[in-house]
């Protein structure tokens, strides 16, 4: 059973990533974990959210609900937004050999998170990423 | 976040400090690009930057690889811990030329 922590919704604008980055970390230092394994949780939700501004509402705003949950094993953080649903199996990270800028979002989400779920938003309308992190370093 | 530039020896030194992140990346990207553009060797001091994200890391690769395809140099000084952590996540910490401060990249 988890409970929820902290829930709130922003516009959908870069500006507004501080403001994430320092619910985050309020977030997790309830839970005493690490200052490294907070740093590690920040990045993470910060591209996810990245991925929402630029390619979910493609830079023209839209609403995204954070909230983070708890249970005994993870601390979630969670993404909601009502952009176009997005086919879940087409978000991969991509080869990094392949130096070029960008397309990073998703392997770091994925690196830095113990649990990462695509899920379709509710109604089948717009989409949830939902990030869940163990207390222990990556 | 605060992007100023100085010259020292051959180099511009693009001096980062504070948060990269997407609202903010666009300046330092504009000001490595337009200072390789303007045919300088450019080392980006990121002993200031407390986080940087992927668009932070995407202007530091644009950066490279421009200054690649000019016969330009291209570096980074003074590395912080945050900014380490994130390039070492996107496996480019070994692509990068990295050293502790410009006069090692002077006297190279």
């Amino acid at each position: 059973m988890s409970e929820l922590l902290f829930q709130k919704s922003f516009n959908a604008e870069t500006e507004q990533l501080k403001y994430l980055r320092d619910w985050v970390r309020e977030s997790a230092a309830q839970r005493a974990f690490a200052p490294e394994r907070i740093d590690q949780m920040v990045i993470g939700v910060n591209e996810a959210c990245m991925n929402i501004i630029e390619h979910g509402y493609a830079k023209q705003g839209g609403e995204i609900l954070f909230e983070v949950f708890s249970d005994q094993e993870y601390l979630i953080f969670q993404l909601t937004d009502s952009a176009c649903t997005v086919d879940c199996s087409t978000i991969k990270s991509r080869e990094l050999d392949d130096i070029r800028p960008g397309g990073l979002g998703v392997h770091f989400i994925q690196e830095v998170m113990d649990k990462v779920e695509y899920l379709p938003g509710k109604g089948g309308c717009g989409n949830i990423i939902r990030m869940s992190a163990k207390p222990r370093l990556k | 976040m605060e992007c100023v530039t100085r010259q020292e020896g051959a180099y511009i030194i693009v001096v980062l400090e504070g948060e990269v992140d997407l609202h903010y990346s666009p300046v330092a990207r504009k000001s490595i690009l337009d200072n390789l553009k303007n045919n300088n060797h450019v080392l980006v001091d990121l002993s200031g930057v407390k986080y940087i994200d992927s668009s932070g890391i995407a202007s530091l690769v644009e950066g490279f690889q421009l200054a690649r395809s000019s016969s330009l140099e291209f570096g980074l000084v003074g590395v912080s811990d945050a900014a380490i952590s994130v390039l070492k996540l996107a496996r480019l910490d070994k692509v990068f030329p990295i050293k502790d401060n410009v006069n090692d990249f002077i006297n190279a």
